[in-house]
């Protein structure tokens, strides 16, 4: 009955969702206020259906109901709850429900958080995300039903793919997925904006904060899944170029483009070409994503089982809303997109200048993504395009993009003296050179000049955020109240940059200084990897709810000192009989002391790989900080004011209209 | 399909028939060595866990691989023999480097035409944004400054 | 003008998406096609003193089909293999991969020997001479010893029609 209710919801918020994307569109075609009006109710009333199909797959899991099929595939009666719940959308049709539910959650909160928006243009907004949820829902339906039940009942369920019965992976899908659909609501204003040809600073100021939310979830998903591939996947690494993080990463860097170009065309009514275009991208970008992992196009460690027709249909819908969107942008743009004027040396600049370089990266990132697939298309072979490559043109690309913006916050916007500049930034000229001859004695001679570069772009980027951040307080009289005086908006801007130095730290120092080794040792052994003695203390069976395993203690010390006592175990899961590493992991600030325990070998002794990684935890500390700096932005003022402002001039031109 | 599941499953599965355990730790008691192993290993892709360097790839063949990495290094052969050598079994797919030749050019040179038509596109944005700007005499100027320097001080 | 450009770079990229769907991102080509078979010297499965190098093979056209009797999917396409040795189109050798010799012969006792010999390469060095990266795999020889054609996965009865069959006449037409 259950899963019955669930199919039956899913069908009444597609036809929900008809109602949300045709009518208040026509609505605001024809001027009909009524029609418009109608985008709030239906969003909501879709958006509880889709719950309420949520709420009865996620019951058929908890209930161990095998006789529906997605269940039987992705659960198993001894599977942990967290996990049962957590296997949800552990799989491609649960994934694509949830998919769903969090486009209609963002779509209801538009629709509370928009009272002062125009009522034409919230409808169109509205109506834009009613259409996005339209192609996912028919998906669903026709390719992709979770509900479906395949009776007799299957005994028992084939467990959740056991890489995914992990704490961090609970989370992680629900956060990407968050800030990957968070990009339509973006995605929604500038097709509305195109479509009424209403694309100023008020359109700007409405988008930042929906956008700066969004990138602040993906940015966290992202950081959750690298930390996730670090510990769970065995081998230490946290970033892969591999097709899926890059389909997660385009996105984030079309986003991150997107917020600053916003910024630019809130302030100064700048870019709005550029502005519009990276709104569509960003989203566009994530559905690609969509298409990439599911389709099967490419292959990935974590891409969905695929099959040919989900492809086909993600393809059309792809070419449907990404087409329409970009005809829509060819046709409208050149009458709503213009500009305003500024000069070489401004703040403007930089920023044009901060998303022209994330822009080429996004596309770097794309080209070597889809290079394999396009080069087999045209019959020219298979190749790969993997680590090095990206490494190899990403370096450049950052580099630069890390040096501007260190200048760019001390620079006035629309016009600006380069001298008036360069005098403010000797100060943290100077903090970085301090910084570097300190940072010389400590960092180790092999590869040091690539190490004092990357560290040398993050303190500068330091330095000058907090140069700004103590020139702003100066210009106030309190200087140590204005601390907490200033804007939101600047606070996390300034937070955020400095999470982005974090991470290069942590991406320089590990990169370089990772120390590890891949050794033999039996219980009593010992082995020494970058100044720390490792021992091999014990091995002994555990057993988990469904997985036998190995698990091995080791002590660590250095300089005969005890440090610490890691366990890493080597898992079997039952039903699917994979074995799973759980790596064994003594984190500090400075340093992750990391143990995999491989096979047993035939004598006996066990394979193990033990590694030293120096200010890996910077990597996702940095990634938070960022997420964090987003939220503070988000939350300014501001953008809530000129809600309030634009809300009273509306209800005074409807007063007038309805005067008149 | 079917068939590449098991590949896949390959990666993570413990192969019951499999004699030798595929995770046998090779390491050179030369550091030079050592250091020129783990760079090839990051370099080349597995064949059967497609997503893995042959450093990370617990599958059999993996294992081989690295064996055979390991022997050649120790005979003395070069690093581009010991690519080529992979290749002549494997095609390019085993490199996670693509090589430079016809085919991938725009691969390699795509980030710099990118940002090269990006720069252009600026300077010839900027520059016809530059010129009304110049109209402006003296004391219009100054005036601009002042009111640029109060909005400066409000944001 | 310009504002149609980011359309016509989408059209690109979904053409090529479009063709992409009809492909497999995971079939690697052989390198090794046009070359001749490396050479090799292995002991045959049945009888461990005899040895067969690749000379011994050339002057006819035949297929070597890498078999384990660890590998599930050979299994699966065994049946064929027994079918297209009793119609005695094509010679078939077999090579017996990173396997066990009991076990090995055990396994082609119970589902039926359609080699004429298998090659018995313990330690796989011949496997990665061939590329071999998914067993069972097959190879087409021609009468001068070189590859002409290999196939990654189980066999079909389509894949041996269209694929082997029709170009072993070739060949040995060519050859003959």
């Amino acid at each position: 009955m259950i899963p019955e209710i669930g199919h039956f919801a899913l069908a009444l918020a597609l036809a929900l969702a008809i109602v949300q994307s045709v009518v208040p569109m026509l609505g605001a075609a024809s001027g009909n206020l009524t029609w418009m009006a109608l985008a709030r109710p239906a969003a909501r009333a879709q958006c509880l259906f889709v719950v309420v199909a949520f709420i009865a797959l996620a019951w058929c899991f908890i209930a161990n109901d095998f006789s529906v099929t997605y269940v039987a595939a992705n659960s198993n009666s001894a599977l942990p709850l967290a996990y049962r719940i957590s296997a949800v959308w552990g799989a491609h049709e649960g994934s694509l429900l949830l998919w769903v539910v969090i486009l209609a959650l963002w779509t209801v909160a538009v629709s509370f958080f928009s009272r002062g928006l125009p009522p034409a243009f919230i409808a169109r907004v509205l109506s834009v995300m009613g259409l996005i949820s339209i192609g996912f829902l028919l998906f669903m339906l026709f390719t992709s039903n979770p509900f479906l039940r395949d009776l007799p009942a299957a005994a028992d369920g084939s467990d959740l793919n056991p890489l995914l019965q992990d704490p961090g992976l609970i989370i992680h899908p629900p956060m990407l997925y968050i800030g990957y659909v968070g990009f339509s609501v973006a995605f929604s204003f500038a097709i509305a904006g195109l479509i009424g040809g209403h694309l100023d600073s008020a359109w700007a100021r409405w988008a930042r904060p929906w956008t700066i939310m969004a990138w602040s979830f993906l940015t966290c998903g992202i950081a959750l899944g690298s930390w996730w591939a670090y510990y769970e996947l065995g081998w230490g690494g946290w970033w892969f170029w591999d097709p899926v993080e890059n389909a997660s990463f385009m996105p984030w860097l079309a986003g991150t483009a997107l917020i600053h170009s916003l910024a630019a065309t809130e302030k100064r009514d700048v870019f709005k070409s550029w502005t519009v275009l990276l709104a569509i991208a960003a989203f566009s970008l994530s559905l690609l994503g969509t298409f990439l992992v599911r389709s099967g196009v490419l292959t990935s460690v974590h891409a969905f089982a695929t099959d040919p027709a989900r492809g086909v249909f993600i393809l059309i819908f792809l070419g449907l809303v990404i087409g329409g969107a970009l005809t829509l942008y060819a046709w409208r743009g050149p009458r709503t997109l213009g500009g305003a004027d500024f000069e070489l040396a401004s703040r403007e600049t930089y920023l044009l200048a901060n998303s022209v370089l994330l822009s080429v990266a996004t596309a770097t990132v794309l080209l070597g993504t889809l290079y394999p697939l396009l080069l087999d298309a045209l019959g020219g072979g298979k190749i790969s395009v993997g680590p090095p490559y990206f490494n190899a043109v990403f370096i450049p690309l950052m580099s630069p993009l890390l040096l501007l913006l260190g200048i760019g916050p001390a620079v006035h916007w629309k016009r600006d003296r380069m001298a008036r500049v360069l005098a403010l930034l000797k100060i943290p000229a100077l903090g970085t050179v301090v910084i570097l001859l300190a940072a010389y004695a400590m960092v180790e001679p092999a590869g040091r000049a690539t190490a004092m570069f990357g560290l040398m772009l993050a303190a500068w980027v330091v330095c000058a955020t907090v140069n700004a951040i103590v020139q702003r307080c100066r210009a106030r009289q309190q200087a140590w109240l204005a601390l907490i005086t200033l804007p939101a908006s600047f606070i996390g801007q300034s937070v955020a940059h400095i999470g982005f130095a974090v991470t290069v730290i942590g991406v320089t120092m590990v990169s370089l200084y990772d120390a590890d080794k891949h050794v033999r040792m039996n219980v009593g052994d010992q082995t020494h990897v970058n100044g720390y003695d490792f021992t091999f203390v014990s091995a002994r069976k555990v057993a988990g709810p469904n997985y036998d395993a190995t698990e091995a203690r080791f002590s660590v010390a250095q300089d005969g000192e005890p440090l610490a006592s890691l366990a890493a175990q080597k898992r079997f899961y039952r039903v699917r009989g994979m074995a799973m590493t759980e790596a064994g992991i003594d984190a500090r600030l400075s340093r992750d002391l990391y143990i995999a325990l491989g096979e047993q070998l035939e004598d006996g002794a066990w394979s193990v790989r033990i590694s030293v990684k120096p200010f890996v935890r910077l990597l996702w500390l940095g990634a938070l900080m960022m997420a964090l700096g987003g939220v503070i932005a988000a939350s300014d003022k501001r953008f809530r004011r000129a809600r309030a402002a634009v809300s009273a001039g509306r209800s005074d031109a409807r007063q007038s209209s309805t005067a008149g | 399909m079917k068939f590449y599941a098991t590949l896949v499953l390959m990666c993570a599965v413990a192969w019951p028939a499999m004699t030798t355990a595929a995770d046998e730790p090779l390491s050179f008691a030369a550091p030079h060595l050592q250091l020129r192993y783990e760079h090839l290993l990051e370099e080349l892709r597995c064949l059967v866990c497609q997503n893995q360097t042959l450093a990370d790839s617990h599958a059999e063949l993996a294992q081989d691989l690295r064996s055979e990495v390991h022997r050649m290094l120790d005979e003395g052969l070069s690093n581009d023999a010991i690519l080529e050598f992979m290749v002549q079994r494997y095609g390019d797919f085993v490199l996670y480097r693509p090589p430079l030749k016809v085919s991938t050019w725009l691969l390699w040179l795509g980030p710099l035409i990118a940002f090269a038509a990006a720069l252009v596109a600026i300077v010839r944005h900027a520059r016809k944004r530059q010129r009304p700007a110049q109209e402006l005499d003296a004391t219009e100027r100054e005036r601009l400054d002042r009111l640029l320097a109060d909005h400066q001080r409000e944001s | 003008m310009r504002f149609a450009i980011p359309f016509a770079l989408f059209a690109v990229v979904v053409a090529f998406l479009a063709v992409g769907l009809q492909r497999d991102p995971r079939l690697i080509p052989s390198p090794l096609i046009g070359k001749p078979l490396p050479t090799f010297e292995l002991p045959k499965l049945s009888a461990p003193a005899q040895r067969v190098t690749a000379a011994d093979l050339v002057g006819q056209v035949y297929l070597i089909n890498v078999w384990a009797s660890w590998c599930v999917a050979c299994r699966e396409e065994h049946p064929l293999l027994v079918e297209l040795a009793r119609q005695q189109q094509v010679p078939l050798i077999g090579m017996n991969y990173k396997d066990e010799r009991p076990a090995a012969r055990a396994w082609l006792e119970r589902h039926g020997n359609p080699y004429r010999f298998s090659l018995f390469d313990a330690a796989g060095n011949l496997g990665i001479d061939l590329g071999v990266y998914g067993v069972p795999e097959t190879f087409l020889i021609d009468a001068r010893g070189v590859i002409r054609y290999k196939h990654v996965g189980p066999l079909s009865q389509e894949i041996i029609e269209k694929e082997f069959l029709t170009r072993v006449h070739e060949y040995e037409r060519s050859s003959g």
